[in-house]
């Protein structure tokens, strides 16, 4: 039987369609999944106490301070870094060996796996330079792990801007200082931003970087400088998800955290979103 | 002054940027610092030997050899050399039940002197001792020697069991295996889901559709690990232990299954933009010849964007193999070599993340994870840079 070109495309055409739907459908799985069970403990309490009996009922305040303390420690430290590093490959850098070693560089860096990472910060910040298991500790390491994502929004974010502005700005008398700050960092701006806040979506979900570097199983009190220990988000799922005192009486809880992690992750994508899209709206 | 402050800038941006080439060096140089001095240490335990009568023939011990012996699978000296006499082990312990506090004297004086005499009395016996308390210049008794852990130890040793008394076995081989399986039946049921809906995004999917699609690829690539871990624990692992029928569902492809969901988002984003990148030249000259779109996707587009799409699918394995917390959480960790897909493994990650936190500083149980943590980092390193080259070369017929 010979099949038409026309049958062929349809049928191409179905399988394609199904495969798609069928990875809509596992997001949407396990997204329903954990929103479903994890909704039902959700409440001002859940977010704002502190665990109770073993970690079975109470809530994740600490461990949502620990992961704010710590998305903000990492921001602080690849944000300015990492648009600088960016600035300097864009606008200054030649087109040299330098330059495509720092861009080797940053590849690497960015497919390292994140235990690696976790590995080098045990023993580069906790025992070399003796910061202990500590926020700062593990800011550090985390920043090391969003660095490759700031500099490369950045960097793309530079390339778009035009480059009749930079000619432009230099016709009027500036010199490159003052059209870097007046006139490209302004226009890449938003752009710049979707990088960090994507990166925070990244920070808030990393295990592996912080289990040896700040995290705490639990800790009673929040912690008051950057060399205390914090816990955090992800590392209290993964106890609560495979040792905790109490597997199954803590699995409300399991679900709860696991459902504040999620509504982070969709909240940075959303607003990463909206500002790109934003910005496409001013450009047109 | 103008002049100096710019100067200042340019250098302080020059800085930062050598900041990440810095780091990546830092981190070679500290993992194999730290990785390397297993090579040096001795396999028994720091801090204790292996104490023999100078009658034994037997001198010199491998790992494997020691491990036997105290696990009561060799009992006989002759299967390692010696006569045909069967071994007795005496652990230090043992000598607390035959004397009593007083008998062994103020702050345990007497101890070393007790140990030689039950060491010299019998011909058969291998003694596992505090090296502080092994008796000095006493006749009829000699220490073991024991090997110094070995490259070919590590990387072909099949038995990992770093915490082993009196020796540790440092064989990654069974950790290196769990990993690749692993891995590579991720990639393979994430290959035609990721590939396929690159395929669809790019070329069948109305501007509609890619409008609800691409945001949920980019929510499928930020949901945290510990999350897919969590949600292969309860949901997928029940599922494979169900239709599986098997006694445990934390196995090597519940691994499999969640790692291929976590790749999708690589390999689609990768092959689109390969996909998207093939000239409109090509697509309209194919057209032109009375071809089809379907015609035209397979027989132009896919070509033309092949390296990309391979390169896409390499660094989804590179993915799937530093993957540490969802395969922890799911595969169920039984460090030994695999059989089969449906049995609990333990990849190299998944071991760093769950055996640093024990292993006391510096010893050899901590030198060997950081040097998994060099293999790990070494062998994504590899898979980066074929994928580059892949990407880089653009292959076109003529």
């Amino acid at each position: 039987m010979i099949i038409s070109k026309k049958t062929k495309e349809q049928i191409a055409f179905a399988i394609f369609r199904i495969l798609g739907i069928i990875t809509l459908g596992v997001l949407i799985w396990i997204l329903g999944f954990i929103c479903f069970n994890g909704i039902s403990v959700m409440s001002w309490d859940f977010i704002f106490s502190y665990p109770e009996e073993g970690m079975t009922s109470g809530g994740i305040f600490p461990a949502i301070v620990g992961t704010l303390y710590l998305v903000l420690g990492s921001i602080i430290i690849a944000f300015p870094l990492g648009v600088m590093s960016a600035i300097y490959t864009v606008e200054y850098a030649k087109n040299n060996w330098v330059t495509k070693l720092i861009r080797i560089m940053t590849n690497n860096l960015a497919s390292i796996p994140s235990i690696v990472f976790g590995l080098f910060g045990m023993t580069l910040f906790v025992n070399t330079l003796a910061f202990g298991d500590s926020i700062i500790a593990g800011s550090l390491t985390l920043s090391l792990l969003i660095l490759p994502v700031v500099i490369r929004t950045t960097e793309e974010a530079l390339k778009a801007v035009p480059n009749t502005y930079r000619t432009g700005s230099m016709a009027l008398g500036a010199n490159k200082i003052q059209t870097i700050k007046r006139i490209i960092l302004p226009t890449a701006f938003p752009n710049i931003i979707t990088g960090l806040v994507l990166s925070i979506g990244r920070v808030s979900g990393e295990t592996a970087p912080i289990l040896f570097t700040v995290v705490a199983y639990f800790l009673p009190k929040l912690p008051s400088s950057i060399f205390d220990q914090v816990m955090a988000l992800p590392y209290h799922l993964y106890v609560l998800a495979t040792s905790g005192t109490d597997i199954e009486k803590s699995r409300p809880v399991a679900y709860g955290t696991a459902l504040v992690l999620i509504i982070i992750v969709l909240l940075m994508n959303t607003v990463a979103g909206v500002i790109k899209n934003q910005f496409q709206k001013n450009k047109k | 002054m103008n002049k100096v402050l710019e100067k200042f800038v340019e250098s302080l941006l020059k800085m930062s940027s050598a900041v990440t080439g810095i780091t990546v060096l830092l981190i070679i140089i500290f993992l194999f610092k730290e990785g390397l001095g297993l090579f040096k240490s001795s396999t028994v335990e720091k801090g204790y030997t292996l104490v023999v009568n100078t009658q034994n023939p037997v001198n010199r011990l491998t790992s494997v050899e020691i491990k036997e012996i105290f696990d009561s699978e060799i009992e006989n000296w002759k299967d390692v050399g010696g006569s045909n006499d069967d071994i007795r082990i005496f652990r230090f312990d043992e000598i607390f039940t035959m004397y009593s506090d007083e008998e062994l004297g103020d702050g345990y004086s007497l101890l070393p002197q007790k140990l030689g005499e039950i060491i010299q009395s019998d011909s058969t016996i291998i003694a596992f001792l505090p090296l502080k308390y092994v008796p000095k210049n006493m006749s009829g008794i000699k220490e073991l020697k024991t090997d110094i852990i070995s490259i070919s130890d590590f990387f072909l040793g099949t038995t990992w069991l770093p915490t082993a008394t009196p020796s540790a076995l440092f064989g990654i081989l069974p950790l290196i295996v769990g990993t690749l399986l692993v891995s590579f039946i991720a990639i393979i049921i994430a290959i035609p889901f990721g590939v396929g809906v690159a395929i669809y995004l790019s070329e069948i999917a109305s501007e509609k559709v890619r409008k609800v699609m691409k945001p949920a690829i980019e929510l499928l690539a930020g949901i945290p690990s510990v999350v897919y871990g969590f949600f292969g624990l309860v949901v997928v692992a029940p599922i494979v232990q169900k239709v599986g029928g098997l006694t445990l569902g934390e196995t090597a492809f519940t691994g499999s299954l969640i790692l291929a969901i976590m790749a999708l988002p690589t390999i689609i984003t990768i092959s689109e933009d390969a996909l998207r990148n093939t000239p409109k030249a090509m697509r309209d000259a194919s057209y032109a010849l009375g071809a089809n779109r379907w015609q035209t996707i397979y027989k132009v587009v896919i070509p033309y964007a092949s390296s990309g799409i391979s390169a896409a699918i390499i660094l989804g394995i590179g993915r799937a193999i530093g993957e540490t917390m969802a395969v922890l959480m799911v595969t169920g960790n039984a460090a030994v070599m695999p059989h089969s897909l449906f049995e609990s493994v333990r990849t190299i990650p998944a071991t760093i993340a769950a055996e640093l936190g024990e292993a006391p500083g510096g010893g050899t149980h901590y030198q060997s994870l950081f040097l998994l943590g060099c293999v790990l980092f070494l062998i994504t390193l590899i898979i980066s840079i074929i994928s580059e080259k892949i990407s880089g070369r653009k292959i076109i017929k003529e």
